[in-house]
């Protein structure tokens, strides 16, 4: 699979908000933020099995995550959504446009396959 | 701050605290009732998936209440260091405060007034684009009663409430039986807007998919309906996703409301155009009202960054992004925003109550903090915390420590603690080192070193 370019939004989910209460360090939070959702026709369209390792890449970083097709219609094809934290923020840049606020949704990214040793999952600073 | 105990029963070998306060989202739910077994909330009735979480999740931690460079260390040192680093930094940044009382939010602006500091709030990485366009626009708005009680039009904008505000819809929003509703959701007319179809588009009435990045476009061509300006039909589908008669039909049914209300979020101050998005917005709401009665609100996050707006704009005159290094407040986001002043590689310590931002800035940001003396306040172990010069581990607001939060409508509700925790509230460290930097302060002041 060659570079494939997306829309990455990161957002809130229920699983993550429950997370940071049993703490950032414990499975919940740690799962909940290291998992990539697709449109399941682009998962098809790019021969992505389920729970395959990607690398998403932003202009200002990286990360290797499993990706997993959203239920249904929830996202459109063309866009990426995972829960924000540790991961999502790596793929920020600093610059905020005098806003005070780094462009956190909407990013351009561009996703290839990744050996499944290279996944960050779990390995929060 | 004393405790509250004329809330407080006893049923079948347990506590149990009515009209607790739950402080994890803006939501501030102030009608839980929580049971409670020795230092343990065992139930939380009436709480949401976020809220039974933050409160049976919150219980007393054996670690230490200070640790300075990764040892234990006594609260006293603790504090020491603490007030020495940012005494001593030619830039200190003071950042958080959103999960914390609006009491200890008045002590840290206090401290950074004495020492010159750089005074952020989580709000400049959520709603301070917002924040900006209030300035520029204002706001017509009202609280979460009246909306309960009068909105039959109710427009979700890049919000997904569903899963940050779980109780928005049936406390506030959606559900209630309100006065002049009082069919309840039969009255009540729901929109949902947003780049993809979320559990909120789920119970709306109409979801409108637009392409992302394009808000600032489809509230353009909504002010231009209001208005009855021509508008190319090409251009509007183009941009938005959407055919204009999707646009007209939402238009008519905001002129038709009784009282419209529009609930936005992140979708609109995290993605390009940030605080333009939120400018369109609140213009599109005030040009709302030469038609019916029209309200917005944002809908905020952390349980009380509300109260961290209000207690910083009463204290300096802006609500966030402050600089009070020549002695006297300077608003301006984009430079003296943490983001910013991290990214820039501008601050040389810090302080950072409630907050994560090693986990949530940018990796430049958070690379400079890392290199930089930095004291860290929480209840829980975060990736700041593990990487802070001094941590001190705090008891929890609202379930250990009484006080003040706002509601994300800036109504101020008190807090109902259930039980006591061995560490130290936010608001005694912070007056801790208060106490010794004003001392120091006024050491130099005496020896002549500063005029007042």
């Amino acid at each position: 699979m060659t570079n494939e370019t997306f829309i990455l939004i990161p957002g809130r989910t229920s699983d993550q908000g429950c997370g940071i209460s049993e703490g950032k360090y414990a499975q919940r939070y740690s799962q909940a933020i290291s998992t990539v959702q697709m449109n399941a026709d682009d998962m098809k369209r790019l021969g992505l099995e389920e729970g395959c390792a990607v690398r998403i890449r932003s202009e200002f970083g990286s990360v290797v995550l499993p990706v997993v097709a959203v239920k249904g219609d929830e996202l459109p094809c063309g866009l990426l959504f995972m829960a924000y934290g540790e991961y999502s923020s790596r793929l920020m840049g600093g610059e905020t446009h005098g806003s005070g606020m780094p462009t956190s949704k909407g990013m351009d990214v561009t996703i290839e396959s990744a050996d499944p040793s290279e996944i960050d999952t779990g390995r929060i600073s | 701050m004393s405790r509250s105990t004329d809330a407080e029963a006893t049923r079948g070998g347990l506590k149990i605290v009515e009209d607790a306060t739950c402080t994890f989202c803006g939501c501030v739910c102030d009608d839980i009732e929580l049971h409670v077994q020795d230092d343990h909330i065992v139930k939380a009735k009436k709480a949401c998936v976020l809220g039974t979480s933050w409160f049976l999740n919150h219980e007393v931690e054996d670690v230490p209440s200070c640790r300075i460079e990764g040892r234990p260390a006594s609260v006293e040192e603790g504090i020491e260091r603490a007030a020495k680093i940012l005494y001593e930094a030619r830039y200190p940044l003071i950042y958080g405060l959103s999960d914390t009382t609006c009491e200890s939010q008045r002590v840290a602006v206090s401290i950074a007034d004495w020492i010159g500091a750089n005074l952020d709030t989580t709000t400049s990485v959520c709603h301070g684009p917002s924040g900006m366009a209030f300035q520029g626009v204002g706001e017509v708005t009202c609280s979460l009663g009246e909306v309960r009680n009068r909105a039959d039009l109710i427009i979700f904008w890049g919000s997904n409430p569903a899963e940050s505000h779980p109780r928005h819809f049936t406390r506030y929003s959606l559900m209630p039986k309100g006065m002049f509703v009082p069919g309840g959701r039969k009255d009540r007319t729901c929109v949902v807007i947003d780049v993809r179809k979320t559990k909120s588009a789920r119970a709306a009435d109409v979801f409108i998919p637009i392409r992302p990045r394009k808000d600032f476009e489809a509230l353009w061509t909504l002010r231009a309906l209001a208005a009855e300006i021509e508008v190319d039909l090409e251009q509007v589908e183009r941009e938005t996703g959407q055919p204009l008669v999707v646009w007209q039909d939402l238009m008519d049914r905001m002129k038709a409301a009784r009282f419209g209300v529009i609930f936005f979020g992140m979708g609109l101050t995290m993605t390009r155009g940030k605080h333009a998005n939120s400018e369109a917005l609140l213009a599109l709401t005030r040009d709302m009202n030469r038609h019916t009665r029209f309200v917005c609100k944002p809908n905020r996050g952390h349980g009380n960054v509300t109260g961290a707006d209000n207690v910083v704009s009463w204290r300096t005159g802006f609500p966030f992004g402050v600089n009070l290094g020549r002695g006297y407040p300077r608003f301006n986001p984009g430079e003296y925003t943490a983001s910013d002043v991290l990214a820039n590689r501008e601050a040389d310590a810090a302080m950072i109550i409630a907050s994560d931002p090693m986990a949530n800035f940018s990796q430049p940001a958070r690379e400079h903090l890392k290199s930089i003396p930095y004291v860290a306040l929480d209840p829980k172990e975060t990736p700041t915390t593990r990487a802070a010069t001094v941590a001190f581990t705090v008891a929890t607001y609202g379930i250990n420590v009484a006080g003040t939060a706002y509601r994300m409508d800036d109504v101020p509700i008190p807090l109902r603690p259930a039980f006591d925790s061995p560490h130290p509230s936010d608001y005694e460290i912070l007056r801790g080192i208060e106490r010794r930097v004003q001392k120091w302060y006024a050491a130099e002041v005496r020896s002549g070193r500063w005029e007042v």
